[in-house]
């Protein structure tokens, strides 16, 4: 499903936040990238959305090499993954209702199939009766959940989550968390990075640690294995 | 075949979708597309008043140019078979000169009937002892070889007097052609202030919104899908942009026109009638509306696509 060969990144002013990361990631797994600020667990998503390039080295998601990958195809990629990350990044000009059409619209869905779908996906966040809001008039965590229904509303194979609770307080975190592993109990592999030691101790799955740009661990069922 | 009528089908939906877009972000952007417009307006209005004043100084310029013949007194000569002899040799030299476009023979008679209709019956005193002589009018096929021609007829025998407003005529050219050229490079230095201004404005919309340029990528939009309610954007600012000074262009030539036009009767140049001159002028105004706000968007937008 997901696969690093080798990848190096190296950003035009000398950081190298990707040195040599190899990785295999399989269909329906639930991942953790963990590891200190500033380590690469950042780059190593963006890597996963095309939103960075790699310098050497092959990513390959869905069978699709994101090295030799067109620009103008990058968007039918994007449209085969779903992302969420930690600032939500929701329209903040449009309502619940329409951020989570938007990503619909862009496929160019039918009307009636993107209302259908819209409203199921927010009635799985729990968020259906707020559609007519603004970004802006929900709480953190309403607004990441948005984000979540948004990234998942195309039934992608794959969801990316960057940091997605960092802005969210302990128990909205949970909130979040219980939605992830719905969408992964319903068969979507889910790359997640984070540093929210309570959650990777609490629900044991596979843990990849980021340090220097290269995997220090990669352990199934593993903990956080940093201090806060 | 259903294929293609499926496709067809959501094509023209997003095309539906885009004009929405655009016209929903023009109100919810409102503070920024008022002065989108703005910007759009006054240069518009600058380029409007300037276009007019151009093509009327042109108009001017060109009726004046047509209107300046040569008047060739033809020399008395007592015996009248001789003197009939001597007109027609003038007219075929004069035909035959270059440059001549068109000769015509006025007697004295009808010389004087044209001053007494011009200035009075107290005229008709010399009908008894007409003191005027036969004039040719002669018309050189470019104006500016006025001058030119009337040499050459001064050289012929049986020519008294050779009048063309010299000077006089060679100045008002001079005067025309600079007039022109100012008027040219204004307004080709007003349309450039125009794009730059209302490209920036649109720039600083766009830059107020490269977040949510951001996002559409990030869900998987292609740069066009981004892009088209953007241009659509730029395109509904110019020609509102337009309104006002189309509008106000208009008005204002209608009645200046109403004003002069009168008086200007039966002078020498006549200015340029309203419904086919408003127009062209109009016309203009809202192309270029139309192109700067589309141009500007579309290069204003281009440089947040790269994510």
């Amino acid at each position: 499903m997901i696969q690093m060969n080798n990848v190096v990144k190296k950003y035009p002013n000398g950081v190298v936040a990707a040195n040599g990361i190899t990785v295999q990631i399989k269909k329906g797994e639930f991942v953790y990238v963990v590891g200190p600020s500033g380590a690469g667990k950042s780059t190593f998503i963006k890597l996963m959305y095309r939103e960075e390039k790699p310098t050497s080295g092959d990513v390959v998601i869905n069978g699709i090499n994101l090295r030799t990958l067109k620009n103008n195809r990058v968007p039918h990629l994007r449209r085969q993954l779903g992302v969420v990350f930690q600032d939500f990044k929701l329209l903040p000009r449009l309502t619940v209702y329409e951020n989570v059409a938007f990503a619909m619209e862009v496929i160019e869905e039918q009307p009636k199939v993107i209302r259908k779908r819209v409203m199921e996906v927010l009635e799985l966040v729990g968020l259906k009766h707020k559609v007519r809001m603004l970004p802006n008039e929900l709480s953190g965590g309403e607004q990441q959940r948005v984000a979540i229904a948004r990234s998942i509303v195309n039934r992608p194979k794959v969801m990316i989550a960057d940091e997605p609770t960092g802005n969210l307080d302990p128990e909205t975190s949970w909130e979040i968390m219980n939605i992830f592993e719905e969408i992964n109990r319903q068969g979507t592999t889910i790359v997640m990075a984070t540093h929210n030691r309570e959650i990777v101790n609490t629900v044991r799955r596979r843990v990849i640690a980021i340090e220097g740009g290269m995997i220090v661990r990669d352990e199934y069922g593993g903990d956080y294995g940093y201090e806060n | 075949m259903m294929s293609t009528e499926v496709i067809t089908a959501m094509k023209t939906r997003t095309i539906a979708r885009h004009f929405r877009e655009s016209l929903k972000s023009l109100g919810r952007n409102s503070w920024m597309t008022i002065a989108s417009i703005s910007a759009v307006t006054v240069t518009l209005l600058l380029v409007g008043v300037f276009a007019t004043i151009m093509m009327n100084l042109n108009k001017v310029a060109s009726d004046l140019e047509n209107d300046v013949e040569i008047r060739v007194l033809i020399e008395i000569i007592p015996d009248e078979a001789e003197a009939k002899l001597a007109e027609d040799q003038l007219v075929d030299e004069i035909h035959n000169l270059p440059d001549v476009e068109e000769v015509t023979y006025s007697s004295k008679e009808e010389e004087l009937s044209k001053l007494i209709k011009d200035f009075g019956d107290e005229l008709s005193l010399f009908e008894q002892n007409n003191p005027l002589y036969n004039v040719l009018y002669v018309k050189a096929v470019d104006p500016l070889k006025t001058a030119e021609v009337a040499k050459k007829i001064e050289s012929f025998e049986s020519t008294y007097e050779v009048k063309y407003g010299e000077g006089k005529v060679e100045k008002l050219f001079n005067f025309l052609e600079i007039a022109r050229n100012v008027g040219l490079v204004l307004i080709l230095g007003l349309l450039f202030t125009a794009m730059f201004l209302i490209s920036n404005t649109i720039r600083i919309t766009i830059t107020a919104r490269r977040d949510e340029i951001e996002i559409m990528k990030l869900v998987g939009a292609t740069n066009s899908f981004v892009r088209i309610p953007f241009v659509l954007e730029g395109m509904w600012l110019g020609i509102i942009g337009s309104i006002i000074p189309i509008t106000a262009v208009t008005i204002a030539y209608y009645n200046i026109y109403e004003l002069l036009a009168p008086r200007l009767k039966g002078e020498l140049f006549q200015l340029l009638e309203v419904a086919p001159l408003m127009l062209q002028v109009n016309g203009l105004i809202l192309f270029i509306g139309m192109f700067i706000g589309i141009w500007g968007s579309f290069m204003s937008v281009r440089k947040f696509l790269k994510v």
